[in-house]
């Protein structure tokens, strides 16, 4: 007989399944008036402090194939790399002192089902500060990235990470670690111009994303 | 060291099984990256209780015409959420959905011949409270066949989305029903080597929850990671 386990065992995971919209986005999938709007849908408003960006990509499978019954959620800090403390909606959060040093008019979460004809998710949000590391240092700019979806068996976490960085990028302690360069380049997001940043996803084949154990 | 625990992936579902075939093209041939969870995983989105509409946790009434319910077996499922050290995680979103009574969801992309119940949405949500417990009421939803083996079907269940603290703990599943002969030869079930963790999804009935003549109640306790004990001596003073 060994010892009792320190720990309980976490919950496993299952598939988000292809109706994960009706829990998440009702609006989205046509079943509208349960909620007054699909959560995640806005993450900034007019008083939310730091540059304007817009996210846009894809998710792709092993064949190439763009997914359409996808959700990416992403999580990310404040223009100046502080991260939101509750509570975190962008229209209600009037109150700066329950929001640490966070900025309160921005939630830092945002969630969006890939488009159900082209398979595009997109995101409108501020480019996140530096944020500090434990070890010390400060990690570059970077918006964490998680995605469910059928045939994907555990969420899948990844991070992006902005192209114009290069000399935060260079110090970040977590890019520094990865020793294959071809595929750090898939946490790079591409510039579109604009504060338009793209960032597919490939889920496995060629250029498949690196995804993190976290 | 300190973060989150990481996780068990022996535990969790296999990435490729190819007797869920959607998986085959959909899993990472790479293993994941692992690192220490930083402040960008130990922290997270949190909804406030005024998010929530009055019937939001009431799936029999919350898509209804006035007057109506939804048709099938009336259930409440409740529980605790807690972390991996026991500890209740309070203030918690947990999102759930599912197919109606005859085993259909209201998608565009569903399609079984089971007919809509023009008084079921499928959609649910409440937040945990100061202990961590949570419950809502809904129909207990059926079972129906999916485009994957010649015959394959789905047992009845439910499917849970859930946010801890932290984002390193977010968390998609989903809740089987006690002495559903159908468990164990579902695919996307058997995804789980460990009868032990599949064990861990199938919610007992419990009677002492039970509405007399008004609903059956199941128990369906959530487990979240926990972080290594530092993370907690660090995060009072630095957080």
């Amino acid at each position: 007989m060994g010892q009792t386990p320190k720990h309980l065992k976490e919950t496993p995971s299952q598939t988000a399944g292809p109706y994960v919209h009706i829990g998440c986005t009702p609006n989205f999938c046509g079943i509208p008036g349960v909620y007054s709007q699909d959560l995640g849908a806005a993450m900034v408003n007019d008083r939310t402090k730091g540059p304007r960006i817009t996210i846009v990509g894809c998710v792709r499978a092993g064949a190439g194939t763009v997914l359409r019954d996808a959700m990416v959620e992403i999580w990310q800090a404040d223009a100046k790399g502080h991260y939101p403390l509750p509570p975190a909606t962008p229209d209600t959060s009037d109150t700066p002192e329950t929001s640490g040093d966070a900025d309160p008019h921005f939630t830092g979460w945002g969630r969006c089902p890939t488009d159900m004809d082209t398979g595009a998710f997109r995101f409108d949000t501020i480019r996140p500060g530096p944020v500090p590391h434990r070890a010390g240092g400060l990690m570059a700019p970077h918006i964490s990235v998680w995605i469910v979806a059928r045939g994907i068996n555990l969420g899948l976490h990844t991070r992006m990470y902005f192209p114009d960085e290069a000399k935060a990028n260079a110090a970040d302690p977590f890019l520094s670690r990865i020793e294959d360069a071809d595929r750090a380049a898939t946490l790079l997001a591409g510039s579109e111009g604009d504060g338009v940043y793209r960032f597919d996803i490939r889920l496995q084949g060629d250029g498949e994303t690196i995804f993190l154990d976290v | 060291m300190s973060g989150y625990i990481p996780r068990d992936r022996a535990w969790h579902p296999v990435p490729l099984s190819p007797e869920y075939k959607t998986s085959v093209t959909r899993a990472p041939r790479f293993a994941p990256l692992a690192f220490d969870t930083t402040l960008s995983e130990e922290t997270g989105p949190a909804f406030g209780h005024d998010i929530l509409g009055e019937r939001d946790n009431d799936l029999i009434h919350n898509f209804a015409a006035s007057g109506e319910s939804a048709l099938g077996p009336r259930i409440i499922v409740h529980g605790r959420l807690l972390d991996q050290s026991g500890r209740p995680v309070p203030d918690a979103l947990i999102e759930v959905w599912q197919a109606n009574a005859g085993g259909r969801y209201r998608h565009k992309t569903e399609g079984y011949l089971a007919p809509l119940d023009p008084n079921f949405g499928g959609c649910g949500r409440t937040i945990t409270d100061a202990e961590g417990r949570y419950r809502f009421r809904t129909i207990r939803p059926g079972p129906y066949p999916w485009p994957n083996g010649p015959n394959d079907w789905r047992p009845a269940h439910i499917h849970f989305s859930v946010f801890g603290r932290a984002f390193a703990q977010r968390l998609i599943t989903q809740m089987y029903f006690e002495g559903d002969p159908m468990v164990p030869l579902c695919p996307i079930v058997r995804t789980i080597s460990d009868p032990a963790a599949v064990a861990q999804l199938v919610a007992p009935l419990d009677m002492d929850a039970a509405v007399p003549m008004d609903a059956l109640a199941y128990r369906f306790d959530i487990v979240l990671r926990g972080g290594r004990q530092t993370l907690f001596e660090n995060r009072a003073e630095g957080m």
